[in-house]
């Protein structure tokens, strides 16, 4: 393997330590919860409480999302796994602020049902807590509702952040964050598998030189297995289904995300980004903004994924929104 | 007749220690169940509750069978995450529940136990049989101990049938095309692989009944 770790069994506890440490200033661990990561600014006055979640493996997915016009807290699960329902009531305890809170998470079954349970703890003490699930990958079920969410995770938080950040009410928020997802969608390929620190082992099996595209964060089988492709060839395929997906047409304005599940060089996500401009530019369609790196990972799987975000004014202005979060600042 | 075999504090933490061993030993096993549908992570996930689990295990000598298993099933809820952990969790509380405070249950009121843990897994889960989940175990297992129950069918050979039944619903997860759970994105990607819940449900079910014939050797 690898991994350069401890005990596995301690592996998330050691990152949280290790990432508090070294953004002390930004944020800490709940004192009560060491599963908590959660904003030095929060709770902050009139806001919304934002708090995103999901398993350990995706860094900077949920914990470098936290952070001063981003979200007020992550609350963290083991790897792969969704955080059990007290961290999840115990986030909500930690940034409500009188106006009530959104949980924001991608589409898991075991996510829902733990989220579920912290917002009935929370409904017992009068705070109001609703829900926006991320269902941006769009191969993963023809049907929306099923889809499960992956990179497009980054720009559901950041827009319903801002909201929330702009004074928004509740149903504000969750109105902005359900925009954002509508007009999210992203495909992806991976090249092989993770490697899960507990057992040591690949999470799947893969033969070296195949590709699988559509395959999910937690390597959930994708659509298509097969002898790895040139990138311009997989990138047309993933644009193939994200244009007609977002309906994109000239005239359109659309935020780019290429992201690395972790083991694919910066190098091979430019070489796909000048794919994407190509197609997008032939289509007429103008770029907002690109974000272009390793913004949900799978540990160091090798892979990448193309996330588009069909941006109006209004989402734009979100999207712009200054934020101090360790893992995307911006002024 | 199940009045006299009595099931006490004794016999449900050997099943409890039982448990955590199981957890240990098919962890790679769960977890390879687990990758080619779900995300590899349902043994190593029962593991480290089952580890929290054997470390407070000491400290509960005095519950009595109703907070014994609340402790369990909240601990299992709060360390696996996912969503075994609110299943099984929520199973533990249920199942604790329904033995009303006592310290020691009839073999009837076991099969009530079980009534209540299973119909906690089933709402929860919002899942019936054929879906691919472990209800696809611990339904028909728990209609054929009720069945024995009624009939009056002396204990270890109506937990034998309830095994039979669990065993059968547990492979019959093999060919469904999965309805819940991550497995649902697969659509008939699915078929063929046995589902991990279904399996572990099963490996627990087997604990009770090795213990109970232990119990009345």
């Amino acid at each position: 393997m690898r991994r350069l770790i401890n005990d596995p069994y301690e592996i998330v506890e050691e990152m949280l330590q290790g990432y508090v440490k070294a953004f002390g200033k930004q944020v800490k661990l709940l004192e009560h919860d060491g599963r908590v990561v959660v904003s030095k600014n929060a709770p902050k006055k009139d806001k919304v409480g934002v708090i995103v979640g999901g398993g350990s493996g995706h860094e900077p997915l949920f914990l470098g999302y936290v952070g001063d016009g981003f979200a007020d807290a992550a609350v963290i699960g083991n790897i792969n796994t969704s955080p059990s329902p007290e961290p999840c009531y115990n986030s909500v305890k930690a940034v409500d602020a009188g106006k009530g809170c959104i949980y924001l998470y991608g589409n898991y079954a075991g996510d829902v049902m733990n989220f579920d349970i912290g917002a009935e703890m929370a409904a017992e003490d009068g705070i109001r807590v609703e829900t926006v699930l991320v269902t941006d990958d769009v191969i993963s079920s023809t049907d929306v509702e099923g889809r499960r969410g992956i990179a497009g995770d980054f720009f559901v938080f950041k827009v319903a952040a801002a909201a929330a950040e702009e004074r928004l009410d509740l149903d504000g928020v969750v109105a902005a964050a359900k925009k954002a997802n509508a007009n999210c969608a992203t495909m992806g390929v991976a090249l092989g598998a993770a490697e899960h620190p507990t057992t040591g082992k690949e999470m799947f099996e893969m033969e070296s030189g195949d590709m699988e595209i559509g395959m999910g964060i937690h390597g959930e089988p994708g659509v298509r297995r097969g002898k790895t492709e040139p990138a311009d060839a997989v990138v047309k395929e993933i644009m193939d289904v994200l244009v007609p997906e977002l309906k994109l047409a000239k005239g359109d304005e659309v935020c780019v995300l290429v992201n690395s599940l972790g083991a694919t060089p910066l190098m091979d996500l430019f070489v796909a980004y000048r794919k994407v401009a190509e197609i997008l530019e032939e289509l007429g369609v103008g770029v907002h903004k690109t974000f272009i790196g390793s913004y949900a990972s799978t540990m160091n799987m090798p892979g990448s994924s193309v996330t588009l975000l069909k941006v109006d004014e209004e989402l734009k202005r979100f999207i712009d929104y200054p934020t101090n979060a360790p893992y995307f600042v911006q002024i | 007749m199940y009045e006299n075999t009595l099931l006490g504090k004794a016999y449900f933490t050997r099943v409890i220690v039982d448990m955590a061993a199981m957890a240990e030993r098919e962890r790679d096993y769960l977890a390879q169940l687990d990758s080619p549908i779900g995300d590899g992570d349902h043994g190593i996930n029962l593991s480290i509750g089952f580890r929290e689990v054997t470390k407070k295990l000491p400290e509960w000598e005095n519950e009595n069978l109703t907070s014994l298993f609340k402790k369990v099933g909240m601990t299992l809820l709060g360390k696996v995450g996912g969503a075994a952990g609110p299943l099984y969790g929520g199973f533990f509380m249920k199942f604790g529940e329904a033995a009303n405070n006592k310290d020691e249950v009839t073999f009837e009121e076991l099969a009530l136990m079980f009534k209540s843990g299973v119909e906690l897994v089933e709402s929860r889960g919002k899942a019936v049989i054929a879906d691919k989940t472990m209800v696809d175990t611990l339904r028909p297992a728990l209609d054929t101990l009720l069945a024995a129950v009624e009939a009056k069918t002396e204990p270890l050979t109506a937990f034998e049938q309830c095994l039979k039944a669990a065993e059968k619903g547990r492979d019959s997860t093999i060919p469904l095309i999965a309805k819940k759970g991550r497995a649902v994105r697969l659509g008939e990607r699915a078929i063929g692989h046995l589902d991990p819940g279904s399996a572990s449900s099963y490996m627990i079910l087997n604990i009770f009944f090795d213990n109970l014939k232990k119990e009345l050797a």
